[in-house]
Order: C-alpha cells, then structure tokens, then sequence
C-alpha cells in the first residue's frame, strides 16, 4: 500500500530526468518517460494486488506541513481513488506511446506530460484539501505549455482559454475551502476538518461555500454551461495532451467535486441537487447534437467528451449508491475511451493525412488506407455510445438506473443523450473512415500509401481496448473497490442528506 | 538613568555594517582609472556582499528581543525576519548588479544600494515616528538616486526625477501626517500613541492624520490611487534599481507600516463594517490596487510596464495582508512580501541579463528565450509562476495565508472577505497576463539572429538561488511562518 | 454436476470462427477464408442438433442453464437458458446462417472481413435468443448491431450508408429506450434477470412494485420497452428503417436481417413484454392490435407499389411479421386459452416459416440481381421460366410457401394465426384477409413479370443455378416441402410451453 504515494514521486523524478535525457537525444527523453510511467503504473497495480477494498480512506502518509494552518501532507486511498489512480497509469503509459514522434523539444515535452501525470496521481491521492488544491494546480499548468508548443489549430488560443478556464475555476474552489475554514473555524484543511468546520456553518452558507467549490470544480470537469474551454483546447491540443485532458484531467473536476465538494457539503448538495443534475443532463444532450453537426473530427470527439462528461455529473448529482457507482466506473471508462478516440483522430489520421475536416476525410478511403486505425476507432467509438461489452455500458447503466431511483426524468433526457451519442458517433465513423467506397478512390490511394501505424500506436491502442474490454466485460474487478467506498460514512451522508 | 548607547550599539550594527561597507565601497571608486569598470565592479560587489553577510550574521545574534533604547526601536521577530529578508533580497539584486551593470561609476552603485538596505533595515526596527521617517527617508533617497542613476539614458533619468518628485511628496504627506499624530498624542513614540489613542478616541484631526499617512504609504506601496510613479520608473530605471525598489523596499515598507498601523494606530483601525478609522480606508485602497493593477496589466505591451502594473495588484494584495494582520499577526504579510520579493527580484535579474544582449523592454523582447538560455527561462517560469500564485512555489502559498487571514477577519460578508474573493477572482485574470509572458520566453520561436545569452555566474548564481528559496518556501512554508508562531 | 456448457458454447462458437479468420485468415486465400466461416457458421447448427437430442419437449421451463455471478453491484448473472421458443430460432439461425455465407459465396470484396463480421452478428443473434438476463441480453442486442451495421455499409448497394445509419439509429434510439425501462425496471425490483421478473409479474407483484415508481412512469417503462421491441421487429409505424435496410444490403446479409433478426424483436415480445407486463400490455393491446393491422394491410399494399423486387419484399416481410404480432396481440387482448393455443402455435410456426421463405426469397432476388449486374426492377426481367428453368422453380416455391399455399409451410402458420385471432378478434381477423389478398396479388405479380411473358431483352443470356447457389436454396425449399406436410415436427417442439403460455393467460 505504501507504495502508491511512490507514483506521485516516480513521475515528478522522472520529469526531471526527462528533462536532462531530453537535451541529449529524444529516444532517450522518450524511453525515460516510458519507463517512468511504466514504473508508476507498475506500483499502482502492485497497490492493487494488495489493497482491501473497505470504507473510508485508508491514509498512506500523513505528516504536518503548514502547522500554522492545520495543513498536513496527508496522502490517502480508498477504492475510488484507486481505480482513478489505475486510470492515470493507463491514460499515461499510452499518451506517451502516442507521443512517440515527438521530435520538437521532447525533454520539455515529456517533462511537463509527467509533471502534469504526477499533478493527477497527487490530487487522486490527497486527503488534505490543501495539498489536493495544490496538485490540482499542478496538473493544470503544464497544461497550458503542452498546447500552446506542440499543439495545432489555434493552439495558442485554444491553450490560454482552456487554462484561463480551469484556473478560475480553481479560484472558486479556492475561495471556498478559505470560506469554509475561516468561517467554520476549522482547526485544519484535512478533509474530515473541514467537513466539521462545514456543519458549524449556517446553511445558507453552507450552500453558497458548496455552490462555489462544486462549480469550481465541475468547470475542470466540463458541466454544461462552463464547458466551452473543452472542445477548443481539445482540439488545439496535441495527441497525448488531449488524450490526458479527456481521459484524465476532465476526472479531476468530478473527482473534487465527489470527494470534496459534496462530503464537506451534504446538505448544501442535496439542496443543489436538481439544478445540478439538470446541467447534467442538459449538458449530455446538448453536446451531443452539436457534436452531431460539427465538420472538425477532433471537435466531434471535444464535444462527445463534454457528453459523457455529463453522465459522471449526473452520476454524482443523482447521488444514489448505484448513481455514484456508476459515475466513479464512467470516469474511468470515459478516460480509457476518450483516450483512444483522440489517439486515433490526433496521432493516427492527423498526423498521416494533415487534414481533421471530415469533408477532407471523406473522399479518402480510410478504412483502407488504415486499416488498424479504422478498427480501433470502431471499437473506441461503439464503446463511447455505450455499446455492451464495453466499459460505458455497465457505467451507463448503473447511472441510468441510480437516477431513476431519484427522479426518472433525469434518467429519460439522459436515455435521449444515449441516442444522440449512437448518431454522431456513428456519423463519424461513417464520415471519416468510411467515407467513400468507391473503388477508383480506393484503387488510386493505393498508390500514395500513408505511413503505416508504428508499433508504439498499436501497443497502446491494445492497452487500452483491453482496458475497456476487460472492464467492460467484468465491472466487478472496479466495483468491488468502488462499492465498498461509498460506503462510509461521508459518502452515506452525500446520499441521504445529514452530516456524517 | 543612563542612556544605553551600549545596547543600541549592538543593536545597530547591521546598519553601521553596511554603512560602513558603504564608505568602503566609495572608496573603490576614488583612484582614478586606475582598474577597468568590470574590476572595480566586481570589487565593490565583493565588498558589499561581505558587508551584507556581516550585517546578516550580526542581526542574527542582535540582542534580547524587546523595546530598545528607550522605545525607539524594537526588536522583535518582525524586525529581525525583515532585516533578514531585506538583507537576503540585497544580496540578490547585487548578484544580478554583478552580473549585468556596464555603468561607469559601479561602485557608486553598489554603495547606494547598501545605503538603501542600511534604510530598510533600520526601517524594519523603528518603533517612533521619528525614526522611521529618517529611516524611510534615507531608503527613499538612496532609491531616487539609483532609480536615475543610468545617466546615459533619459528614460533612467525621468524615473529618476519621477520618483523624486512623487516620493518627495508623499514624505511631505507622511511627515504632517506623523506630526498631526504627535500634536493629537503628544508623543511619537508608537505605544505611547497607542495608549493615548485608546484614551482620547476618535475625532477629525485624527481622521485628517490618518489619511495623511495612509497618502504617503499609498505612494511608497505604489497601491492605486498612487501608483502613478510606478510604471514609469520600473520602466526607466536600470534593472537592479527597479529589483531594489519592486522587493526590498516593499518588504521593509510594509513592515513598517504594519507596525505603525496595528501596534501604533490599532485603536484608530475603526472597523470594516463603517466605523471611521484606517481599517476602511486601506480596504479600499487595497481593493482599487488589486482592480487598477491586474486590468491594467491585461493591456501592457511592455514586460516592466507589466511587472510595475504586477506590482500593483500585489500591493493591493499585501495590503489585504495588512489588514488581516492585525487578526493573524504579521507573519503571513511578512511570508507574502518576501516572497513576491524574491520573484520580482529574479523576474528584473532575467531582464536584466537579457539586457547584456539586447533590448528587454517589450515582451517580444523575451520571444524564444528558452532557446536563447534555457536557464533564464527556466527561472523565468519559476518567477512568473510564483507571482501567480501557482502551487507549490511560495507565491501561492503567500496568496493563501494572506487570503485565510482576511477572510477570518470576518468571513465572506465582511469587505475583507470580498477583498479576498475579489482577489482571487482576479488571479485568474492575473494567470493571462503571466501567461502572456512565458509565452514568449517559452512557446514563441527566437528572432531571426537572435544570439544565444550568456548569463555571468553571479547572476546565475542569484537567479538560481531566488528560483530555489522560491520553491523552498513554497514546499516548506513553515520554516517562515514558523517564525511567527 | 458440471457438464459441458452447452449453450456457451452455441453461442461463442461462431465468435472463435470470427477470432481464428482474424488471425489466420490473413495467410490463406479467398476460398480458405469463406470455408472457415462457413464451418464455423455450420457449429450452430451442429450444436443445436446435440441440444435437441437432449431437449425434453415436454418440459416448459428452461433447460441446459448456465449460470454465474457476474457483477455483483449490479446482481447480474451471467445466465443462460434454452427452451422450446429458444430452441426454434436456434434452429432456424443454424439454418439461415450458413446459407446466407453460401448465398454471399460470391463476395469479392475482403471475403475475411465479411465472414469475421458474419460470424459476429450470428453469435450476437444466438446471444439474444438465449440470455435470461438483461443485461447481456442487451449487450447481444446491440452488439448484433455493429456487424450489421458494417455488413450493410461495405457490402450493400449505393444507398447502402444511409440505410445502414437508420437502421442502427432506430434500433439504438429504440435500444436507449428499453435500456431506460429496463434501468426502471432495475430500480422497482432489484433485479434485471428475466425469469425472476416474469415470476414477480406471474405471482403479481411486479406490477405493485412498478407502482412505487410513482403514477405515470410505470407506464414510460412499458412504453419504453414496447418501443424498443417495435422497432426491431418492426411494428408499424416503426418500419421505415426496414425496406432502405433490407434492399440496399448484400443478399446474404439482407436474408440474415429478414431470417433472423427481424425474429430478435419477437421473440423480445414473447421473452420480455408479455410475461413483464401482462396488464398493460392487456390494456394495451386493442391499440397494438390496429398497429399489427396497419402492417399487416399496408405492408401489403406497399409491397404491391414497389417496382424493386429487394424492396417488395422487404414490405412483405413487414407484413408477415406483423401477423405474428396480430396473433400476439389478439392473443394478450383475449383470454380464450385454445384459441390462444392456436394463436400462439402460429406465431411461432410463422416465425421460423417466414424466416425460411424470407430469406430464399432474397436469395432468389439476389441470384437475379448477380445475373443482371445490378438492375433488379419488376419489370426488367420476363421470361425468365425458360431461360433458367430450375431457378424459377425453386424461386416460385419460396413465392407460394410465402403466399401461403397449402401444401408448404407457410399456410400452416398463417392458417393457425387466422383460426387463433379469428377466436379472439373475429373483426381483426377480417380486416387482415385484406393483407392476405394483398399479399397475394403482389407475390403473383412478381411470379408473373419476372418469370413469365415475353423474354426480355438481356435476359437470354442468363445462366441457371449453379452449385452453390443450388446448394443455398436447395435446404429451403426442402425444408419448405418438410414443413407444409409435417409441421408437427417443429410444433412438437413448443407445443407443451404454448398450452402452459396458453393455460396461464391472466
């Protein structure tokens, strides 16, 4: 168990050493940064092995940091944090696989991809509000370097307003974890603190304080209408930096929001509840339909993001055991598959046919040109719509289910968001892959073949249809530390209301 | 009862050290071409920093804690911990000086700026009016000097005179300020008119006094409304002057003016919800600095510009900290300033060596830095960061102890608790324009024939020990919030 | 006792034949691959012969069960279960399937990829006909989508990618619809396994519990799932998806659609909806019944407007489904337990009867279309008896077995949903003789464009059946003989769970 707290500093080492290996050639920043993410990976995975699914944090280091502030450096586990954990190792080995032809400046590139990588595995692992804000923050500015050097379309643009984005949203958070010690005299920012400090308020401050730090949290995790920052720097982003922003750092926000908004604030949430289910659910549709009518293939998949994105809020807004469940194993299912559809749209079609327009993609016969990645896009796209047997369906499901336990009308419109992600989804595989079967085409593409897929876009593609499969096939392996997680007492208390 | 020159004596010696290394500094200067600018300078750099040192490990061992000399001074752990950072920050800003300054006269320059910590240092410990004043006087006047001291440039010599003019002025305001306080109290001793004040309560001539003096600090913190001065001499004035005047000046300032505030004035503080006192004034001055600055900022093509507007808002900032000061105590005022000293410091030494080589004035002049010297982006990005408030360098966590503070004062519905939201609304704004500068040093591609830039290793040495204690600090910030405790 | 996990294995096996194609079919030829896929579409069959040796008839519940723990969170089983219903569209899948791979023998194009995506759309369809649980139930339901999906995109004619995007968009928005009763379903019981649902509605608690969700969505969630069945069967109006799906896909791909999947959605009707919601489908069933009308009469009139024989009958298929859900109706309308019987028995023999004739039909078309290089109209062909003698003698026996003359399988079906829904709905009975007449005006009208009259121009050269193409219609049309004379031999199949269905008519 104590091994994970051993991510966070794997992957900062390993920046720096990318950093160094990087000046001297960039096979060496590249394998350093593969190596790293392996190892973290590996440790996580070693954690598993061992880990006892059970109530409430299990804390792996604690130790005072800012004695004046009652900050401690306290790291801690439970079985939400763990599947996330294994998400990050995944969402990371394969961005660095995906990366693998990066020859611009590869040190600083891998540098700030495992900065931003030890960012996450640090908010993941925080028990301390203080210390979760302060890798939250780190994970949000490399952010900003890895689309605005290595990024395409209006990347600059794109970069400033997605950092812009998160980090006022951050503000917010900011802002009410300060209210909610200050105001509730809380002896320190450990998460069970606060949470004391929270229920000495008056309620109309405790909804005000939730209001902010809910907000705060869900602009990270792309909730209608804060979401615009996703798609544009989604699109502005390179491959394995929008492979993590939609895999990883999207989670960030709901996994604050599960893990700090709402145990600190029951009441405060259940007040909120309807307003912030039907952003939910408003947020499933509406990204949808314009998913549905965008001519960008990389926005299609921004904005299908920002969809299922929608799902995990309604998840947590719903808060029911199943709803939360359901959320906890999306997060993870949306990363693994937002992943892959950005690895094949951003590294495998973009970067052979310089071209995301779809009308552009549609007169080249893709699905013979590439034929490995029209079957990976296939199959990441079936499991984006939910398709059984892959990871969505049994998150889906259990969101769809633990909604309707607490209002079915949620659960219809989100049903309609269901059927709008099979249309666009299906509108792009048809568009960009399939586009044109007409054998001339076909014939003449033959003779200016595109690179072939490298073996590191395979290797990761597998990695992460294995993931989804497995999880897809056999939920229990994270239900089984999830289930257990939601049941102690903070989390008891976000579903039925009362303070812990 | 006999007057115990002896104490004071061990007391002072930080100040006499560096007044003397002063002198001494002077002197390197005086035989006539006898050595080359870059030997005298590199001299007169040694001298100072051994004088800085002396001063340093002197202040250490300075003395029972406790009034001085009859009251005139104090040492307590603000004092000690400013000096400490005043010193700290000199040294700094010579290192860069060594590193970067082609000016004809070094020594001149190395002498002013220990005559400027000299008043800095002294400031951190006066606890009478009348000391302070001639502490802040003796800083100030250092500083004009070297504020114009680039005399082959008219920019330096507009700053120069700027500054003069804007600083004479505002002494003019603080000095009938403290001498209304004497004529209402009797006394410029602070816990005289501490007690006094408790005695008498308020009344007009104190409201009269107490903007006054709250004039005359609004222009040495370069908080809005009087600010004006500001932009224009960071503009102007050379690099190391501009470091001097962004951190150790700063620092030493405010924790003057938070002993004069809340230990001498605490019982003319009024309150923030309406009562007359300074308390409501500082929070609008505090809150006109943070808006004025980070707006202004978001329009500025020019990188000092941009700091001197930075520089503003974090005035507004540390005012906040002023004023929570007198809730939390000074530790988090005293965590902030040194620390925004520390990157404005390094943010003026980047500028400063990127200077050597060419112009730094716009923000394009940073364009493709990182190629350029990978080491100064690097700090760079420490610096800039830190300024905004990003986790884990010090400059986020100044933000957040300063931010608790005022929001205990008394929580969200009091205007210290909107001054904290609208603080930290606006360091997302703030984010934009710090953004706007890493993007050049480290996103933008160099100009064509742009050179590589050679950073001298005292310069170096300064940057990377600035980007260091940063990171400390902000990792470990208990090592300087400790001492308050 | 741990015995051999028979319908796992039924079920997987044509998915390990899509596995192995995947891996080795890229070493071997065309040939190679399109034998690999047809030996593994022929397990089916194979494997349902050894159920059937062992299938008790007379036993109504399930039999040769699996089951498993699976998601815990979820309380979902992995569970499987044959009975008579499951049995016959085994049966009728191992029957379609590797004539359909015959029938597309010809496919030039990736035969590898054809047969991979073939095999995974059987395995999906076996999946659906014998999970008892929903949620992998579901999964086969939509899984079964992809390949289509593909098979008709790739494969299919010109229109083919607007065909195949209505197609799974109905189905899907249909799919979210029933996931969502289901997920209701869920919250009311606890459970999604069907035969504990159908044992709550049997002892009546299910509808109690529905109760709890509040006033008006017990009714979303029947809503919900009837839809989600309507649309894959389909139900008028929910058939618009079908005749662009069925004509622009590959013949062995269109008789597959028509064969078996179009039997998914029935047997979702009789697996699911009936035995959920036996009240409100009661409720329901008046309405539903002109629904099963509608199809029936004006599939039939619209299949006499087309002018493209693929599309004709692809309406006539809408048609003869919707007699199967007509008999269902009636059947959940009334409670006469013979007519009932009667009604029922049909509806199950009119499954696998349609199954069979549907999809020599499209065979049929698609022997023609091949010969003439795409033109497939009504009125480009004539003569065609003389020019191919054996084909139009075959192609005549799937038009009267469909037309349902005596003597082949398709009147006993059609005759016992007449006497069952005669019994229970005299006045639907009478409208449906409309659809009957109809349906026989345009099957004739086929027979004698194409295959009587002048011969038409181009149409000389034509060939007559090969050995594969032989070989495809050849079990048909035995097997439509077989079963107009000895249709006891699938009734005894079913009979004993139609007369327990019957007996137990709330």
């Amino acid at each position: 168990m104590n091994l994970l707290p051993w991510t966070i500093y794997v992957s900062f080492a390993g920046a720096c050493l990318a950093l160094v290996a990087g000046a001297r050639s960039a096979a060496a920043a590249r394998w350093t940064a593969l190596a790293t993410a392996v190892a973290a990976t590996t440790l996580t995975f070693l954690a598993a092995r061992d880990f006892v699914p059970g109530a409430g944090l299990q804390t792996l280091v604690d130790v005072p940091w800012i004695a004046g502030l009652g900050v401690s450096y306290h790291l801690a586990v439970d079985g939400i944090s763990l599947t996330l954990l294994v998400l990050t190792g995944l969402a990371a080995t394969a961005g660095i696989l995906f990366s693998w032809n990066i020859e611009e400046r590869p040190g600083e590139f891998f540098a700030l991809f495992l900065a931003l990588i030890g960012g996450v595995y640090g908010v993941f692992l925080s028990a301390d509000v203080f210390l979760l804000f302060v890798f939250y923050e780190i994970a949000i500015v490399p952010k900003y370097f890895l689309i605005a050097i290595w990024g395409s379309t209006n990347r600059e643009y794109g970069a400033m307003k997605l950092v812009l984005y998160s980090f006022a949203g951050s503000s917010l958070v900011l802002a009410g974890m300060i209210w909610a010690f200050a105001a509730g005299d809380a002896t320190g920012f450990g998460l069970t603190e606060l949470a004391l400090a929270g229920a000495r308020l008056p309620f109309p401050e405790q909804v005000a304080i939730f209001a902010l730090l809910f907000t705060g949290f869900a602009t990270l995790a792309g909730m209608f209408p804060l979401h615009t920052w996703a798609p544009t720097g989604h699109v502005a982003a390179p491959t394995a930096a929008s492979m993590l922003l939609a895999g990883v750092v999207m989670k960030l926000g709901a996994y604050g929001c599960l893990r700090v908004a709402m145990p600190l604030f029951p009441d405060a949430f259940l007040y909120c509840q309807p307003v912030i289910a039907w952003l939910a659910v408003v947020g499933i549709v509406y990204a949808g339909c314009i998913a549905l009518v965008q001519d960008d293939f990389k926005f299609v998949i921004g904005y299908s993001s920002v969809s299922h994105m929608g799902f995990v809020l309604l998840g947590l807004a719903a808060a029911t055991p199943l709803a939360l469940a359901g959320a906890v194993l999306q997060m993870f299912s949306h990363g693994v598959i937002a992943g892959l559809l950005f690895a094949v749209v951003g590294r495998m079609v973009y970067e052979r046919t310089h071209t995301r327009r779809l009308a552009d993609l549609k007169a080249m016969p893709l699905h013979r040109l590439l034929p490995f990645a029209a079957t990976i896009f296939v199959v990441a796209g079936l499991a984006s719509l939910g398709l059984p047997g892959f990871s969505g369906f049994p998150a889906e499901l259990s969101i769809l289910i633990g909604t309707w336990q607490e209002n079915p009308l949620w659960a219809v419109v989100a049903a309609l968001g269901i059927i709008v992600a099979g249309a666009f989804t299906l509108r792009v595989i048809q568009i960009s892959f399939f586009g044109t079967t007409n054998l001339a085409a076909i014939a003449a593409a033959g003779d200016h073949p595109l690179p072939p897929i490298t073996r590191a876009e395979k290797a990761g593609a597998l990695l992460l249809i294995s993931a989804t499969l497995y999880v897809g096939l056999k939920p229990d392996v994270l239900l089984d530390w999830i289930v257990p997680a939601l049941q102690s007492p903070v989390f008891q208390a976000v579903m039925k209301g009362g303070n812990p | 009862m006999s007057t115990p020159y002896g104490e004071l004596l061990i007391a002072l010696r930080p100040e006499i050290c560096l007044v003397g290394g002063a002198l001494a500094v002077l002197a390197v200067d005086l035989p006539k071409n006898s050595r080359s600018a870059q030997a005298r300078l590199h001299l007169s750099v040694a001298l100072g920093l051994l004088a800085l040192a002396t001063a340093y490990a002197w202040n250490l061992s300075a003395g029972v804690p406790g009034p001085l000399f009859g009251g005139v001074l104090t040492l307590d752990m603000l004092g000690q911990a400013t000096r400490a950072g005043v010193l700290g920050l000199a040294v700094l800003t010579l290192g860069i000086t060594a590193g970067t300054s082609r000016l004809r006269h070094p020594a001149e320059l190395v002498a002013m700026i220990l005559l400027a910590t000299a008043g800095f240092t002294l400031m951190a410990v006066a606890q009478q009016l009348l000391l302070a004043f001639l502490a802040l006087e003796s800083a100030s006047l250092s500083l004009y000097v070297l504020a114009g001291f680039d005399k082959t440039r008219p920019e330096s010599a507009e700053a120069g005179l700027k500054y003069f003019l804007f600083g004479g002025v505002s002494a003019a305001f603080l000095l009938f300020g403290f001498s209304l306080i004497y004529g209402l109290t009797g006394s410029i001793e602070l816990p005289v008119i501490s007690a006094q004040l408790a005695l008498t309560g308020p009344s007009p001539l104190l409201v009269v006094a107490l903007v006054m003096i709250l004039v005359g600090f609004g222009y040495k913190a370069a908080a809005a409304p009087f600010h004006l001065w500001a932009p224009d001499v960071y503009e102007g004035a050379p690099a190391p002057s501009a470091a001097l005047i962004a951190s150790a000046s700063k620092l030493a300032g405010l924790a003057l003016f938070v002993r004069l505030l809340w230990p001498g004035l605490g019982a003319a503080s009024g309150n923030l919800s309406g009562a007359a006192g300074w308390l409501p004034v500082v929070a609008m001055i505090s809150g006109a600095s943070i808006l004025l600055g980070n707006f202004a900022a978001l329009a500025q093509r020019n990188v000092r510009r941009l700091l001197a507007y930075s520089a503003i808002a974090h005035a507004g900032a540390l005012l906040l900290g002023v004023i929570a000061a007198g809730l939390i105590g000074p530790g988090a005022l005293y965590y902030y300033a040194l620390t925004y000293g520390l990157a404005t410091v390094g943010a003026f030494g980047v500028i400063a060596v990127v200077e050597r080589s060419g112009r730094c004035q716009d923000i394009t002049d940073l364009a493709g830095l990182r190629a350029r010297s990978p080491l100064l982006a690097g700090c760079l990005f420490v610096f800039v960061l830190s300024l905004a408030g990003i986790p884990p360098l010090a400059g986020f966590v100044g933000k957040f102890v300063v931010f608790t503070g005022a929001l205990q004062m008394g929580g969200i519905a009091s205007p210290a608790g909107w001054l904290a939201v609208l603080a930290i609304a606006l360091s997302a704004v703030a984010l934009y324009y710090y953004l706007v500068i890493l993007k050049q040093a480290l996103v933008v591609a160099p100009a064509k024939g742009a050179a590589p830039i050679k950073v001298p290793a005292p310069a170096a040495l300064a940057l990377l020990g600035a980007a260091a204690l940063i990171v400390l600090f902000g990792v470990w910030p208990s090592l300087l919030l400790g001492l308050f405790q | 006792m741990k015995s051999l996990p028979l319908l796992s294995l039924i079920v997987f096996a044509p998915w390990a034949g899509a596995v192995v194609l995947a891996f080795v079919g890229r070493h071997v030829g065309a040939n190679a691959n399109r034998t690999i896929a047809l030996l593994s579409s022929f397990s089916t069959l194979a494997l349902a012969g050894v159920a059937l040796a062992s299938f008790d008839p007379a036993a109504v519940g399930y039999q040769f069960t699996e089951r498993h723990a699976w998601i815990s969170a979820l309380h979902v089983d992995y569970h499987l279960g044959l009975d008579g219903l499951s049995l016959l569209l085994v049966l009728l899948t191992g029957i379609i399937s590797p004539l359909c791979l015959l029938a597309s023998w010809r496919v030039g194009r990736c035969p590898r990829a054809f047969g991979m995506l073939f095999l995974l759309l059987q395995g999906a369809a076996l999946g659906v006909f014998l999970a008892l649980d929903f949620f992998h139930w579901f999964v086969f339901w939509e899984l079964s989508l992809v390949p289509a999906f593909f098979l008709i995109k790739i494969w299919g004619g010109p229109g083919a990618s607007r065909a195949a995007y209505q197609f799974v968009i109905y189905t899907l928005a249909g799919g979210a619809c029933m996931l969502l009763g289901f997920a209701a379903l869920y919250v009311a019981t606890g459970t999604l396994n069907f035969t504990e649902l159908a044992q709550l509605a049997a002892a009546g608690e299910l509808a109690p519990k529905l109760a709890t969700l509040g006033t008006f969505w017990p009714q979303v969630v029947f809503v919900g799932v009837l839809l989600g069945l309507a649309v894959k069967v389909p139900l008028f109006p929910f058939h618009t998806w079908l005749p662009p799906a069925y004509a622009e896909a590959p013949t062995g791909v269109s008789m597959f659609l028509t064969g078996v999947m179009s039997k998914m959605g029935v047997y979702g009707f009789l697996r699911i909806l009936w035995p959920l919601f036996p009240e409100p489908l009661h409720a329901a069933a008046p309405c539903l019944l002109w629904l099963a009308l509608g199809g029936v009469v004006l599939g039939a009139f619209a299949a006499m407007k087309q002018t493209d024989l693929k599309r004709m009958i692809a309406y006539s298929s809408i048609n003869h489904l919707s007699y199967c859900l007509l008999a269902l109706f009636a059947v959940a309308g009334a409670s006469k337990p013979d007519a009932a019987a009667a009604a029922l028995s049909g509806t199950l023999l009119q499954m696998f009867n349609h199954g069979l004739s549907a999809a020599a039909l499209f065979a049929c078309v698609g022997i023609i279309e091949a010969r003439s290089g795409g033109p497939r109209g009504l009125n480009d062909f004539g003569g065609l008896r003389t020019v191919t003698p054996l084909f139009a003698g075959f192609c005549g026996i799937a038009l009267f077995s469909s037309l349902g003359l005596p003597g082949l399988n398709g009147f006993v079906g059609e005759f016992l949903i007449f006497r069952g829904v005669f019994g229970l709905a005299p006045w639907a009975a009478g409208v449906a003789c409309l659809g009957l007449l109809a349906t026989a005006l345009f099957l004739l009208t086929f027979w004698q464009r194409v295959f009587h009259g002048p011969v038409a121009a181009g149409v000389a050269a034509f060939r007559d059946l090969d050995r594969v193409e032989f070989l495809t219609l050849l079990p048909l049309v035995i097997l439509m003989f077989l079963l107009g004379v000895l249709p006891q031999i699938v009734i005894a199949l079913f009979n004993p769970l139609v007369t327990a269905w019957a007996a137990n008519l709330p």
